[in-house]
């Protein structure tokens, strides 16, 4: 008997999927796979409700993200072990788009800066909580239907990162990472969702980000995110520094509601003397 | 500072400041003292007023165009009192209205939500 492509290339698929018999869950196929392990879409049937499952081969990252509660985390529902031995936690499945994938063409600056904000508030969160995220990249950031952002694959020991956005420290496999590698991946990510031409203060920011030594970049995530609030509040960055003439345009842009009105107080004054005059 | 204390505070200056500008005017100089007075406690009501509206209203534009009125109103009370200089007490009045509106929305905390 002979069998088709289709019909050899689906047992090859079935025979690659995970078996998920005396589990609540039941399998609909595979949507995704990382440097940790693959993620599944399946169906809960004790809470009828679709839900993604990452299988792995150790618990440590379900009990990380499981400690970590933020609203653009992605949640954890539950975690167990499979027939064969591997762990899986099942977790939210969030419907959208990976952000390497999120089409950007039309996408304002604002809402870039958004994203990248939304991303760096999850870091400076784990990073509260001792965690780090060791390889922020876009294909780990998911952006949902609804503009919410997720962070996903939280690292564990060992993870090696995404050469574009790995720090130099990480790459060189130093044995102490700390939260400024995440600084670095941060800013690359910055990079990553600005425009072809971004202003030069963003440059600047994600510059500042990237720096090949740690003692460079920002000292830490909030400190990266108040940088880019500044530019949004059209304030001089930490990054890039502002000379006087330029600190005085600012200035006369930010307030020049009442820089006007201060100048029709002088000009009526000026007026009223010189009518008096004549 | 609330609003209010901010729209006093900064008409009771700007009042001042419009009121010394009269120095200028030989003629008033002798009666810089009451001048003074009089501008001060008129910047310090338009002031309390514009920072009451502030509260009330978190418009920029429409906290300007109050204040500004206020200003002018006031600044016409105190002419028809004078019956002369009209110009030069209007037209301050009217700009320092402004100045004091924008500041009163500009700064200063809102009142306190209480539930």
């Amino acid at each position: 008997m002979e069998l088709s492509d289709s019909v050899l290339q689906h047992l090859r698929a079935v025979v690659d999927l995970p078996d998920f018999g005396g589990t609540r869950y039941e399998l609909e196929g595979e949507i995704g796979r990382g440097g940790l392990g693959a993620v599944y879409a399946a169906f809960d049937r004790q809470l009828q409700r679709r839900v993604a499952i990452k299988v792995l081969d150790g618990e440590e990252e379900a009990r990380v993200i499981a400690g970590l509660e933020h609203p653009a985390i992605v949640p954890i529902y539950d975690a167990g072990t499979l027939p064969d031995g591997r762990a899986y936690y099942a977790m939210k499945l969030v419907s959208g788009e990976r952000l390497d994938r999120y089409p950007r063409g039309d996408v304002p600056l604002s809402e870039r800066l958004r994203l990248v904000e939304r991303v760096g508030e999850a870091v400076a969160f784990a990073h509260t909580r001792g965690v780090l995220h060791r390889d922020l990249k876009p294909q780990n950031v998911m952006v949902g239907s609804f503009g919410e952002v997720y962070v996903m694959d939280w690292g564990v020991e060992g993870v090696a990162g995404t050469p574009q956005f790995r720090a130099p420290e990480q790459a060189s496999g130093a044995a102490a990472l700390d939260h400024r590698a995440d600084v670095y991946a941060l800013g690359a990510l910055l990079r990553f969702v600005l425009p072809a031409d971004p202003p030069r203060m963003l440059r600047a920011i994600a510059a500042k980000a990237m720096e090949p030594n740690p003692a460079d970049r920002y000292g830490d995530v909030p400190a990266l995110l108040r940088d880019l609030q500044r530019f949004q509040n059209g304030q001089a960055v930490e990054a890039c520094p502002d000379s006087r003439w330029q600190r005085t345009r600012r200035f006369a842009v930010r307030n020049q509601v009442l820089l006007l009105l201060l100048a029709a107080f002088v000009a009526v004054k000026f007026f009223l003397f010189f009518v008096r005059r004549l | 500072m609330n609003k209010i204390v901010t729209g006093i505070v900064f008409g009771a200056v700007l009042g001042f400041l419009d009121g010394a500008t009269a120095w200028f005017t030989p003629e008033v100089r002798p009666v810089i003292g009451g001048i003074l007075v009089g501008s001060s406690i008129k910047g310090l009501l338009v002031g309390l007023l514009s920072g009451w509206f502030a509260r009330k209203v978190n418009s920029m534009k429409w906290g300007i165009v109050f204040a500004s009125v206020v200003g002018l109103l006031f600044a016409f009370g105190i002419a028809l009192m004078q019956g002369n200089h009209y110009l030069e007490i209007l037209l301050p009045g009217f700009v320092t209205g402004a100045i004091i509106g924008f500041l009163t929305q500009r700064a200063g905390a809102p009142s306190k939500q209480t539930v």
